[in-house]
Protein backbone atom coordinates (compact mmCIF):
# COMPACT_ATOMS: atom_id res chain seq x y z
CA UNK A 1 0.00 0.00 0.00
CA UNK A 2 1.17 3.46 -0.98
CA UNK A 3 2.13 5.56 2.49
CA UNK A 4 -0.36 8.66 2.98
CA UNK A 5 1.13 12.29 2.49
CA UNK A 6 0.90 12.45 6.02
CA UNK A 7 2.51 9.18 6.68
CA UNK A 8 5.31 10.64 4.15
CA UNK A 9 5.78 14.05 6.41
CA UNK A 10 5.57 11.87 9.52
CA UNK A 11 8.59 9.65 8.15
CA UNK A 12 10.02 12.20 6.10
CA UNK A 13 13.84 11.94 8.04
CA UNK A 14 13.59 8.17 7.63
CA UNK A 15 12.68 8.44 3.79
CA UNK A 16 15.42 10.99 3.17
CA UNK A 17 17.91 8.23 4.33
CA UNK A 18 19.28 6.26 1.59
CA UNK A 19 18.96 2.86 3.71
CA UNK A 20 15.25 3.61 4.31
CA UNK A 21 13.68 5.32 1.68
CA UNK A 22 9.92 4.56 1.02
CA UNK A 23 11.13 0.73 0.77
CA UNK A 24 11.98 0.76 4.16
CA UNK A 25 9.67 2.69 5.82
CA UNK A 26 6.74 0.30 4.21
CA UNK A 27 8.72 -2.57 5.97
CA UNK A 28 9.16 -0.58 9.22
CA UNK A 29 4.79 -0.22 8.80
CA UNK A 30 4.10 -3.96 7.99
CA UNK A 31 6.94 -4.96 10.48
CA UNK A 32 6.07 -6.21 14.33
CA UNK A 33 7.64 -6.22 17.43
CA UNK A 34 6.90 -7.56 20.84
CA UNK A 35 8.70 -6.23 23.68
CA UNK A 36 8.57 -8.33 26.94
CA UNK A 37 8.62 -5.94 30.12
CA UNK A 38 7.25 -2.05 29.82
CA UNK A 39 10.05 -1.23 32.31
CA UNK A 40 13.46 0.61 32.26
CA UNK A 41 14.26 -0.70 29.21
CA UNK A 42 11.05 -1.38 27.39
CA UNK A 43 9.46 2.28 27.95
CA UNK A 44 12.33 4.10 25.42
CA UNK A 45 12.55 1.19 23.00
CA UNK A 46 8.22 1.31 22.82
CA UNK A 47 8.53 4.89 22.21
CA UNK A 48 10.90 4.73 19.35
CA UNK A 49 9.85 1.79 17.36
CA UNK A 50 6.36 3.68 17.78
CA UNK A 51 7.63 7.04 17.09
CA UNK A 52 9.34 4.98 13.57
CA UNK A 53 6.20 3.62 12.31
CA UNK A 54 6.86 0.25 13.77
CA UNK A 55 3.35 -1.44 12.53
CA UNK A 56 2.71 -3.70 15.00
CA UNK A 57 4.09 -3.50 18.76
CA UNK A 58 3.16 -5.87 20.99
CA UNK A 59 3.90 -5.02 24.69
CA UNK A 60 3.89 -7.48 27.52
CA UNK A 61 4.20 -6.59 31.78
CA UNK A 62 1.75 -8.04 34.47
CA UNK A 63 3.02 -4.86 36.62
CA UNK A 64 1.16 -1.95 37.64
CA UNK A 65 2.75 1.81 37.22
CA UNK A 66 4.56 2.63 40.29
CA UNK A 67 5.81 5.86 41.83
CA UNK A 68 9.60 4.45 42.18
CA UNK A 69 9.27 3.75 38.04
CA UNK A 70 8.77 7.33 37.18
CA UNK A 71 12.73 7.76 37.56
CA UNK A 72 13.70 6.26 34.55
CA UNK A 73 10.10 4.52 32.53
CA UNK A 74 9.43 7.61 30.56
CA UNK A 75 6.73 5.67 28.74
CA UNK A 76 4.54 6.28 32.28
CA UNK A 77 4.00 9.37 33.77
CA UNK A 78 2.44 10.61 37.05
CA UNK A 79 -1.37 10.08 36.47
CA UNK A 80 -0.43 6.30 35.45
CA UNK A 81 0.63 5.41 38.57
CA UNK A 82 -1.83 2.31 39.38
CA UNK A 83 -2.96 1.76 35.89
CA UNK A 84 -1.47 -1.81 34.11
CA UNK A 85 1.89 -0.58 32.50
CA UNK A 86 0.59 -2.17 29.02
CA UNK A 87 -2.23 0.25 29.50
CA UNK A 88 -0.56 2.97 30.09
CA UNK A 89 2.98 2.25 27.27
CA UNK A 90 0.03 2.09 25.04
CA UNK A 91 -1.67 5.03 25.68
CA UNK A 92 1.31 6.74 24.82
CA UNK A 93 2.10 5.17 21.89
CA UNK A 94 -0.97 5.58 20.17
CA UNK A 95 -0.87 9.32 21.40
CA UNK A 96 2.73 9.18 19.57
CA UNK A 97 1.73 7.92 16.44
CA UNK A 98 -1.68 5.98 15.76
CA UNK A 99 -0.43 4.65 12.30
CA UNK A 100 0.93 1.86 14.89
CA UNK A 101 -1.41 -1.28 16.10
CA UNK A 102 -0.58 -1.90 19.97
CA UNK A 103 -1.12 -5.82 21.64
CA UNK A 104 -0.77 -5.42 24.94
CA UNK A 105 -0.39 -8.50 27.37
CA UNK A 106 -1.20 -8.42 30.74
CA UNK A 107 0.12 -11.75 31.90
CA UNK A 108 2.71 -13.50 33.42
CA UNK A 109 5.07 -14.97 30.37
CA UNK A 110 6.03 -18.67 31.19
CA UNK A 111 7.25 -21.50 29.68
CA UNK A 112 3.54 -22.75 28.45
CA UNK A 113 2.51 -19.38 26.42
CA UNK A 114 6.11 -17.34 25.40
CA UNK A 115 6.36 -19.47 22.72
CA UNK A 116 3.17 -19.08 20.93
CA UNK A 117 3.58 -15.12 21.99
CA UNK A 118 6.62 -14.78 20.04
CA UNK A 119 5.79 -16.63 17.33
CA UNK A 120 3.71 -13.38 15.83
CA UNK A 121 6.65 -11.67 16.14
CA UNK A 122 9.67 -10.61 13.83
CA UNK A 123 11.92 -9.63 16.44
CA UNK A 124 11.41 -9.77 20.37
CA UNK A 125 13.13 -6.75 22.71
CA UNK A 126 13.78 -8.46 26.34
CA UNK A 127 13.15 -5.70 28.43
CA UNK A 128 12.96 -7.77 31.77
CA UNK A 129 15.15 -7.31 34.68
CA UNK A 130 15.43 -10.89 36.17
CA UNK A 131 17.26 -13.88 34.98
CA UNK A 132 14.72 -16.23 35.14
CA UNK A 133 12.74 -14.15 32.57
CA UNK A 134 15.98 -13.57 30.66
CA UNK A 135 16.91 -17.14 30.28
CA UNK A 136 13.47 -17.75 28.91
CA UNK A 137 12.94 -15.68 26.43
CA UNK A 138 16.75 -16.85 24.80
CA UNK A 139 15.55 -20.43 24.77
CA UNK A 140 12.40 -20.07 23.34
CA UNK A 141 13.70 -17.71 20.96
CA UNK A 142 16.23 -20.24 20.57
CA UNK A 143 13.59 -22.89 19.59
CA UNK A 144 11.49 -20.93 17.91
CA UNK A 145 13.96 -19.07 15.63
CA UNK A 146 13.39 -16.02 16.50
CA UNK A 147 15.77 -13.07 16.93
CA UNK A 148 16.05 -11.00 20.14
CA UNK A 149 18.15 -8.27 21.78
CA UNK A 150 18.77 -8.85 25.16
CA UNK A 151 20.25 -5.86 27.43
CA UNK A 152 20.93 -5.27 31.39
CA UNK A 153 21.28 -2.40 33.14
CA UNK A 154 22.58 -2.00 36.88
CA UNK A 155 23.97 1.21 38.79
CA UNK A 156 26.01 3.38 35.82
CA UNK A 157 26.25 0.00 33.46
CA UNK A 158 24.74 -1.94 30.56
CA UNK A 159 25.15 -4.49 28.48
CA UNK A 160 23.52 -5.07 25.22
CA UNK A 161 23.67 -8.60 22.45
CA UNK A 162 21.56 -9.35 19.61
CA UNK A 163 20.49 -13.03 18.83
CA UNK A 164 20.06 -13.85 15.40
CA UNK A 165 18.94 -17.65 14.72
CA UNK A 166 22.20 -19.82 13.44
CA UNK A 167 24.11 -16.61 13.19
CA UNK A 168 26.06 -16.19 16.47
CA UNK A 169 26.25 -17.18 19.98
CA UNK A 170 22.51 -17.13 22.46
CA UNK A 171 22.45 -15.97 25.85
CA UNK A 172 23.04 -19.16 27.59
CA UNK A 173 26.08 -19.51 25.63
CA UNK A 174 27.58 -17.03 27.80
CA UNK A 175 26.12 -17.50 30.75
CA UNK A 176 24.83 -20.98 31.00
CA UNK A 177 22.20 -21.67 33.91
CA UNK A 178 20.78 -18.33 36.26
CA UNK A 179 22.45 -17.24 39.18
CA UNK A 180 20.75 -18.18 42.42
CA UNK A 181 18.56 -15.58 43.67
CA UNK A 182 20.03 -12.71 45.37
CA UNK A 183 23.82 -14.14 44.47
CA UNK A 184 24.04 -10.90 41.97
CA UNK A 185 22.69 -7.33 42.54
CA UNK A 186 19.47 -6.27 41.01
CA UNK A 187 18.50 -2.53 40.17
CA UNK A 188 16.40 -2.16 43.15
CA UNK A 189 18.78 -3.44 45.75
CA UNK A 190 21.62 -2.16 43.72
CA UNK A 191 20.25 1.67 41.99
CA UNK A 192 20.08 2.39 38.17
CA UNK A 193 20.49 6.00 36.80
CA UNK A 194 17.62 6.78 35.07
CA UNK A 195 18.59 7.58 31.90
CA UNK A 196 20.50 4.01 31.79
CA UNK A 197 17.37 2.62 30.14
CA UNK A 198 17.16 5.46 28.00
CA UNK A 199 20.87 4.73 26.68
CA UNK A 200 20.57 0.58 26.19
CA UNK A 201 16.39 0.81 25.32
CA UNK A 202 17.09 3.04 22.80
CA UNK A 203 19.78 0.89 21.33
CA UNK A 204 17.74 -2.38 21.36
CA UNK A 205 15.28 -0.12 19.29
CA UNK A 206 18.23 0.60 16.94
CA UNK A 207 18.99 -3.37 16.62
CA UNK A 208 15.76 -4.20 15.76
CA UNK A 209 15.17 -1.55 13.52
CA UNK A 210 18.44 -2.18 11.43
CA UNK A 211 17.46 -6.21 11.69
CA UNK A 212 13.99 -5.15 9.85
CA UNK A 213 15.72 -2.89 7.72
CA UNK A 214 18.60 -5.63 7.09
CA UNK A 215 20.97 -2.74 6.84
CA UNK A 216 24.17 -1.93 9.27
CA UNK A 217 25.54 -4.92 11.53
CA UNK A 218 24.21 -6.01 14.71
CA UNK A 219 25.37 -6.79 17.98
CA UNK A 220 25.57 -10.41 16.77
CA UNK A 221 28.38 -12.08 18.60
CA UNK A 222 29.50 -9.05 19.98
CA UNK A 223 28.63 -7.88 23.71
CA UNK A 224 28.61 -4.54 23.54
CA UNK A 225 29.10 -2.75 26.98
CA UNK A 226 28.30 1.04 28.60
CA UNK A 227 30.11 2.57 31.86
CA UNK A 228 28.47 5.67 32.25
CA UNK A 229 31.05 6.87 34.58
CA UNK A 230 33.99 6.40 32.41
CA UNK A 231 31.56 7.26 29.44
CA UNK A 232 33.19 4.88 27.62
CA UNK A 233 31.80 2.16 25.16
CA UNK A 234 33.20 -1.19 24.20
CA UNK A 235 32.47 -3.89 21.90
CA UNK A 236 33.28 -7.76 23.78
CA UNK A 237 33.88 -10.04 20.96
CA UNK A 238 31.84 -13.44 21.28
CA UNK A 239 32.92 -16.81 20.20
CA UNK A 240 31.19 -17.39 17.01
CA UNK A 241 29.23 -20.62 18.58
CA UNK A 242 29.38 -22.76 21.26
CA UNK A 243 29.05 -25.77 20.50
CA UNK A 244 28.28 -27.15 24.01
CA UNK A 245 25.68 -24.62 24.67
CA UNK A 246 22.83 -26.67 26.51
CA UNK A 247 19.82 -24.86 23.99
CA UNK A 248 21.61 -23.57 20.68
CA UNK A 249 24.42 -26.33 20.76
CA UNK A 250 25.29 -29.02 18.72
CA UNK A 251 23.56 -31.52 20.94
CA UNK A 252 21.42 -29.28 22.92
CA UNK A 253 20.07 -30.89 26.44
CA UNK A 254 17.39 -28.25 27.01
CA UNK A 255 14.73 -29.36 24.51
CA UNK A 256 11.77 -27.82 26.65
CA UNK A 257 11.30 -24.16 28.63
CA UNK A 258 11.87 -24.16 32.08
CA UNK A 259 10.44 -21.80 34.43
CA UNK A 260 13.04 -21.14 36.67
CA UNK A 261 12.32 -20.29 40.42
CA UNK A 262 11.78 -16.16 40.58
CA UNK A 263 14.66 -15.21 41.62
CA UNK A 264 16.57 -12.01 42.05
CA UNK A 265 14.24 -9.45 43.81
CA UNK A 266 11.38 -9.42 44.64
CA UNK A 267 8.34 -8.46 42.39
CA UNK A 268 7.74 -4.66 42.95
CA UNK A 269 9.86 -1.79 41.66
CA UNK B 1 53.86 -9.75 31.13
CA UNK B 2 51.53 -7.32 29.24
CA UNK B 3 47.68 -8.62 29.10
CA UNK B 4 44.86 -6.72 27.89
CA UNK B 5 42.23 -6.96 30.69
CA UNK B 6 38.70 -5.57 29.47
CA UNK B 7 40.31 -3.46 27.25
CA UNK B 8 43.01 -2.21 29.13
CA UNK B 9 46.59 -3.02 28.69
CA UNK B 10 48.24 -4.15 31.70
CA UNK B 11 51.59 -5.46 33.26
CA UNK B 12 51.26 -8.45 35.64
CA UNK B 13 53.97 -10.91 37.12
CA UNK B 14 54.53 -14.21 34.62
CA UNK B 15 52.41 -17.73 35.55
CA UNK B 16 49.38 -15.67 36.73
CA UNK B 17 46.17 -18.10 36.28
CA UNK B 18 42.69 -16.91 35.23
CA UNK B 19 41.89 -17.27 38.83
CA UNK B 20 45.03 -15.51 40.45
CA UNK B 21 43.45 -12.19 37.87
CA UNK B 22 39.92 -12.56 38.92
CA UNK B 23 41.83 -11.90 42.34
CA UNK B 24 44.04 -9.13 41.41
CA UNK B 25 41.27 -7.37 39.53
CA UNK B 26 38.79 -7.52 42.42
CA UNK B 27 36.15 -9.03 40.00
CA UNK B 28 32.78 -8.29 41.15
CA UNK B 29 30.83 -11.97 42.33
CA UNK B 30 33.61 -13.85 40.99
CA UNK B 31 31.34 -17.32 40.74
CA UNK B 32 28.65 -16.01 38.72
CA UNK B 33 31.52 -14.06 36.43
CA UNK B 34 31.83 -15.15 32.30
CA UNK B 35 35.46 -15.17 31.35
CA UNK B 36 36.88 -15.00 27.35
CA UNK B 37 40.16 -15.40 26.69
CA UNK B 38 41.62 -14.44 23.63
CA UNK B 39 37.31 -14.26 22.38
CA UNK B 40 36.69 -18.11 23.68
CA UNK B 41 35.18 -18.32 26.76
CA UNK B 42 36.56 -20.62 29.56
CA UNK B 43 35.17 -22.95 31.86
CA UNK B 44 34.51 -21.68 35.51
CA UNK B 45 36.73 -25.63 36.49
CA UNK B 46 39.48 -24.37 33.87
CA UNK B 47 40.08 -21.26 35.95
CA UNK B 48 42.51 -22.64 38.17
CA UNK B 49 44.42 -23.77 35.44
CA UNK B 50 44.48 -21.67 32.49
CA UNK B 51 47.93 -19.79 33.14
CA UNK B 52 47.54 -16.34 30.88
CA UNK B 53 50.28 -15.11 28.58
CA UNK B 54 52.09 -12.07 27.00
CA UNK B 55 49.41 -10.54 24.51
CA UNK B 56 46.83 -12.62 26.18
CA UNK B 57 42.94 -10.78 26.21
CA UNK B 58 40.93 -10.98 28.59
CA UNK B 59 37.13 -9.80 29.04
CA UNK B 60 34.93 -10.72 32.60
CA UNK B 61 31.44 -10.87 31.81
CA UNK B 62 28.78 -9.84 34.27
CA UNK B 63 25.33 -10.99 34.75
CA UNK B 64 23.30 -7.69 34.26
CA UNK B 65 19.17 -7.61 34.99
CA UNK B 66 17.07 -4.33 35.02
CA UNK B 67 14.43 -3.20 32.79
CA UNK B 68 11.09 -4.18 34.36
CA UNK B 69 10.27 -6.61 37.67
CA UNK B 70 6.49 -8.17 37.06
CA UNK B 71 6.82 -10.06 34.04
CA UNK B 72 6.13 -13.23 35.48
Amino acid sequence: MALTDAQLERYSRHIILKEVGVKGQKKLLDSKVLIIGAGGLGAPAAMYLAAAGVGTIGIADADEVDLSNLQRQIIHATEDVGKPKVQSAKETMERMNPDVIIHTYRKFVMSDNIRELIRDYDFIIDGTDNFPAKFLINDACVMEKKPFSHAGIIRFKGQLMTYVPGQGPCYRCIFQSPPPKDAVPTCKQAGVIGAMGGVIGSLQAMEAIKYILGVGDLLVGKLLTYDALKMEFRTVNLPKKVPTCAVCGDHPTITELIDYEQAVCDLRG
Amino acid sequence: MILVVAGEKKSYTEGLTIRDLIQIENVETPEYVTVSLNDEFVGKSDFESTVLKDGDTVEFIYFMGGGSSKWH
